[in-house]
Order: C-alpha cells, then structure tokens, then sequence
C-alpha cells in the first residue's frame, strides 16, 4: 500500500501529493532517456529519412522505389522463404508438440526434447549454419553418405546454399520455437471434451474437425506468425551461408549500409521501413491471434 | 479394442518423435565428426587446436566477452531500477516501459543499427562512430537494447514473486535509504532473476554478427563468418564449442531460475530447516 501514500490523501494536501508524483517521474528518465536515445530516435530517423528526399523536402519516390524490380523480387524472395520456413516449422513443431503432449510419449522424453528446444532456438547464427554445411553441404556428412548409398543429393537440384536449403536450415530453430510456443495451447485442450465428444459418438478425425481445430486454429496461427517474423528477420545464417549472394531483404539492407549499393541513401530507408511495417504487422496479428486464444486456457 | 487403439495412437508419435530427435542430432554429430577430420586419416583434434591457437580467435573472443559482460552490467543498472521504480510508484507508466523494452524483438537488428549509424554518423550531433571509444560505446548500446526485452521479463517476473511494497516499507520503516533499500533489499531478492537475464544477454551477444559487422568492430561474429569463408573444418569445431557454451548458459540459467532467494546454489549443499 506505500503507493497510494503518494497520492493525496485529502483534499487539503493536494499541492503536495502532485509535486511528489512529479518528482517520481524522475525515477524513470534514465530508461527513457537511453530509449530514446538508441531505440526510438534510429527509428524515426530511419521512418522520417524513407519520406525524404536527399534535399530534406517530403516526397512519396523512395516508397514507391520499392516496386523497382530488384527491390520487389527481394522482398518476394523473403516472403517466399518466411513462409515456407514458418509453414513447415509450424506443421512438423505442431506434431511434435502433439506426439509429446498428447502421444503419451514418456515424460524424460518430453523434458529432453523441450529442454533441447530451449538451446535450439536460441543456436541460430553463424555456428547452425556451421552445422548444416558439416551436414548437407557438398561434402557433408548426409551428402556423403547418400552418395555412398547411389543416390547424389546435388544432382537433384538441391543445395544447402539455396532456397530450399536455406528453408531447412531455418527449420533447426523453427521447429524448437513452434514446440515452445504452442505448449500452452496444446495443454489447455480438456480431456473433457475429447471425452465428451467421444461420448456423443464422434471419431478421432471428428474431434478434430470440429473441436479441438477450431480451438487451437487461432494459437497455430498466431504461432505460424510468429515464426513469419523470426524468419523474415534472420540475417546472420544467410550471411554464414551464402556469403551475401542470397538477396533477401536483410541481406540488400546490409549491403547498402556498407556501401549504398541502390545509390541512393534513401531508399535505404524506405527499405528499412518497409522491414518494419511487415515484422509490425506480422507481430500485431500474433499479439491478436494470442489474445483471442488465450479465452480456452482459463 | 480399447488397447489396439492406444498401441496404434502411440506408433505415430513415436515416429515422430524419432524423426524429430534425429534431425536435431544429426547436424550436432555432422559437424562434431567434420570438426575431427582435419588430418588425413586419422581422427585428431586439430581443428580446436588450431582455433584455440590463434591470436586473432583470442582477442576476438575476448572482445565479444568484454563487450557483453559491459552489456549485462548496463542493462542490469538501467533495468532493475526502473522495473521497481515502476511496481512501487508508476504503475500506470508500466504498458509503457513494457512496450519499450519488448519492441527490440520486432525490430530487426539490422534496422536498428541502421538507424544508430546514421543518426551518430560522422556529419551528426553526436558523432559516436568517428572514434573507436564511440563505436564501442555503440556497440554496447546496440547489445543493451538487443538484451531489454530478455532482461526486462526475467526482473520484472523476480520482482513479481516478492513483495516489494512490503519489503520497501519495512526498510523505510528501519531507516534505509532508497538507494540502500534497491541495493541491500530488493536486489539480493531478485537476484537470481538478474542472472537469468544476464546469461541470456551473454548467450545472445557472444557470438552476435550483425550489429558488430556493421561497426567494423573486430568481434566473435564476424571473425566466425571470415573463418567460415577460410577455413573448411576449424568452422565445424567453432560450432560444436559455441554449442556447447550455448548449452552450458541455458543450464547455468536454469539453474539460476529455479534457484529460491537464500537458497545455495547446489541444491545438496542446503542446510536442512533447524526444527
């Protein structure tokens, strides 16, 4: 109760309650101010500098820069990559968690998986890409051992150093993250209503059509959001892979910090933001999708 | 029946269990047998002898440790003061500082830097980036802000667990002052919380790339990406010890998290209640 000690307490004392909550506000201004500072001024910085032109006068050119061709095919490149990175981190993640949750799979199982998780998804970077090329770069450990087998992974067209290469390198800390994130949904489904659809006579698919998928329907996609996002930003993998051949939208935006290679520093803000507008929008839809699932796990 | 289906049920899941295990294994016992080749014919640990070995891993690796470990230290001294200050007399500022600090894990680090380099460029008010202190300083600043959103959920849920109304007020009541109420009080209290966050923030800044790359800062990151572009098997060495440093933090955290006020840090070596 010391807070509301700060507050005035009667109607004669009110100067003096003011000038003290005034004085609290003292307390917090070194956060403030660092935030400012590092966090909040880069940013509009970068926001004001995308709708300016080099002069300083407001103009709309660098936004619509973007649609220049080799900008858009990079931010179709991205999304393209994100969302099949995230499409099957949230499937295999999801049947995971399934498998460890509801597959009675023993508990040791479970804790060592889950607990694996909590590394995996924090070992992204330059040492995971470090791995996959021990492990499917051309004279990887798979690699080889296909070879052996009469079957030349690289013949098919794939490579670790390529789309779909890129996408299951991204799956190392996809599928941990999916795991982590979707625990609680999966959780929060009550035996109950297996039990009592099962009762009424309904099958297992049944259950799932038209219970527990619409339960857990706005946790998967807010999780498949999440896991959007987390792809859409990694840089540091692609890098360690493919040097910076691979354009996505990170990789152009590092390029052109180091040495403006679009010619023209405001469109390297235009880029930024545009970075920020779909890590934004993506981030809100999860924080919604979350908040509208959240309702079944009271 | 009952039984044939539970049998059937776990089958699937088990499948997919083992598929999952061996897709995380795999790549860890790749890159731990790659790491072990760099002599023709044999097996031998050249490869971490080599890194080890070199000047350039030493100072890079140090680098990247002093910067983080300056890291931690700031941001446990903006952080701490400010979740508790907010609890006790701002709550209502709260959603605020929340936001705030969870906003780095939607802004990519390569916007934020971005927006850093320009706005403490050569040309502005400020010029951080004309001078190797500056840089460092930046540097800092950069992992600060990276750390907040991590550094901000462990000491807020510490100070969540304790009452820290009560405890402040039991301290003014015995004379502390404020600042020795944050320093002897509050902070012995959640202190297990602050490691928690500390060895995330070091997990996360050791081997960070792109901020340093960006900075021209000669750091862990960016010498790991030069190696990889040189070198065919000290990389797959530097991956296994990295993992191995990532999995030592995780557990040192765990062990920090699950650790109660008061209590020693090996579970065996607490003394039993006196009755």
């Amino acid at each position: 109760m010391v807070a509301t000690t700060d507050l005035p307490m009667n109607s004669t004392a009110p100067r003096k309650g003011r000038a003290r909550l005034r004085l609290a506000w003292l307390g917090v201004v070194p956060f403030l101010a660092f935030a400012l500072l590092f966090l909040l001024a880069p940013l509009f910085y970068l926001v004001i500098g995308a709708f300016q032109t080099p002069e300083g006068g407001f103009t709309l050119a660098n936004m619509a820069g973007l649609a220049a061709p080799n900008i858009a095919a990079s931010f179709w490149l991205s999304i393209r990559l994100s969302l099949a990175s995230a499409a099957i981190g949230t499937v295999t993640g999801l049947l995971l968690a399934h498998a460890l949750i509801l597959g009675g799979m023993p508990g040791w199982m479970r804790r060592g998986l889950t607990a694996f998780s909590g590394v995996a998804s924090n070992f992204a970077g330059v040492p995971l890409a470090f791995a996959f090329i021990a492990t499917l770069g051309r004279l990887g450990l798979v690699t080889v051992l296909f070879k052996g087998l009469g079957f030349d992974l690289y013949a098919t067209g794939f490579s670790l150093f390529s789309f779909w290469g890129l996408a299951l390198t991204y799956l190392y800390f996809q599928m941990p993250l999916m795991l982590l994130v979707i625990t609680p949904a999966l959780e929060g489904l009550k035996p109950e209503w297996r039990e009592a659809a099962e009762s009424l006579g309904a099958s297992g698919p049944q259950y799932w059509r038209m219970v527990g998928g619409p339960v857990l329907a706005p946790s998967v996609m807010g999780c498949f959001l999440l896991l959007f996002a987390n792809a859409f930003g990694t840089l540091a993998t692609v890098i360690a892979l493919t040097g910076s051949n691979f354009s996505v939208v990170p990789i152009l935006l590092f390029q052109q910090i180091r040495g403006n290679v679009l010619y023209n520093p405001n469109l390297g803000y235009a880029l930024a933001l545009g970075m920020i507008l779909i890590m934004v929008v993506s981030n809100l839809l999860y924080i919604a999708l979350r908040a509208r699932a959240e309702r079944w796990q009271k | 029946m009952m039984v044939a289906r539970k049998t059937g049920r776990r089958i699937g899941p088990a499948l997919i269990t083992l598929a999952a295990a061996l897709y995380f294994f795999v790549p860890l016992y790749a890159a731990f047998q790659f790491s072990l080749q760099m002599r023709r014919g044999e097996w031998s640990l050249d490869a971490y002898r080599s890194v080890l070995a070199s000047d350039v891993f030493l100072n890079a690796f140090l680098f990247s440790i002093t910067a983080s470990g300056a890291a931690i230290l700031c941001g446990v001294l903006l952080v701490v003061p400010t979740a508790y200050w907010v609890r006790l007399k701002l709550p209502r500022l709260r959603p605020v500082v929340e936001f705030i600090s969870l906003l780095p894990l939607i802004i990519p680090s390569v916007v934020l830097v971005f927006g850093q380099i320009r706005l403490f460029g050569s040309n502005s008010w400020l010029p951080l980036t004309t001078t190797d202190l500056g840089t460092n300083l930046l540097l800092i600043a950069g992992y600060v802000v990276l750390s907040l959103p991590y550094m901000f959920r462990a000491v807020d849920n510490g100070m969540a667990m304790i009452d820290i109304a009560t405890l402040t007020e039991a301290a003014e009541t015995l004379g502390a002052s404020r600042l020795r109420t944050i320093v002897t009080v509050i902070f012995p209290n959640i202190r297990a919380a602050i490691v928690s966050g500390a060895f995330l923030t070091f997990s996360i800044c050791l081997g960070e790339f792109v901020i340093a790359s960006l900075l021209n800062r000669q750091a862990f990151g960016p010498y790991m990406v030069q190696l990889g572009q040189d070198r065919a098997y000290e990389p797959a060495a530097l991956a296994i010890l990295s993992f191995g440093l990532t999995w030592l933090l995780m557990a040192l955290m765990q062990a920090a998290a699950q650790r109660k006020p008061g209590q020693g840090w090996l579970p065996f070596r607490n003394k039993a209640p006196r009755p």
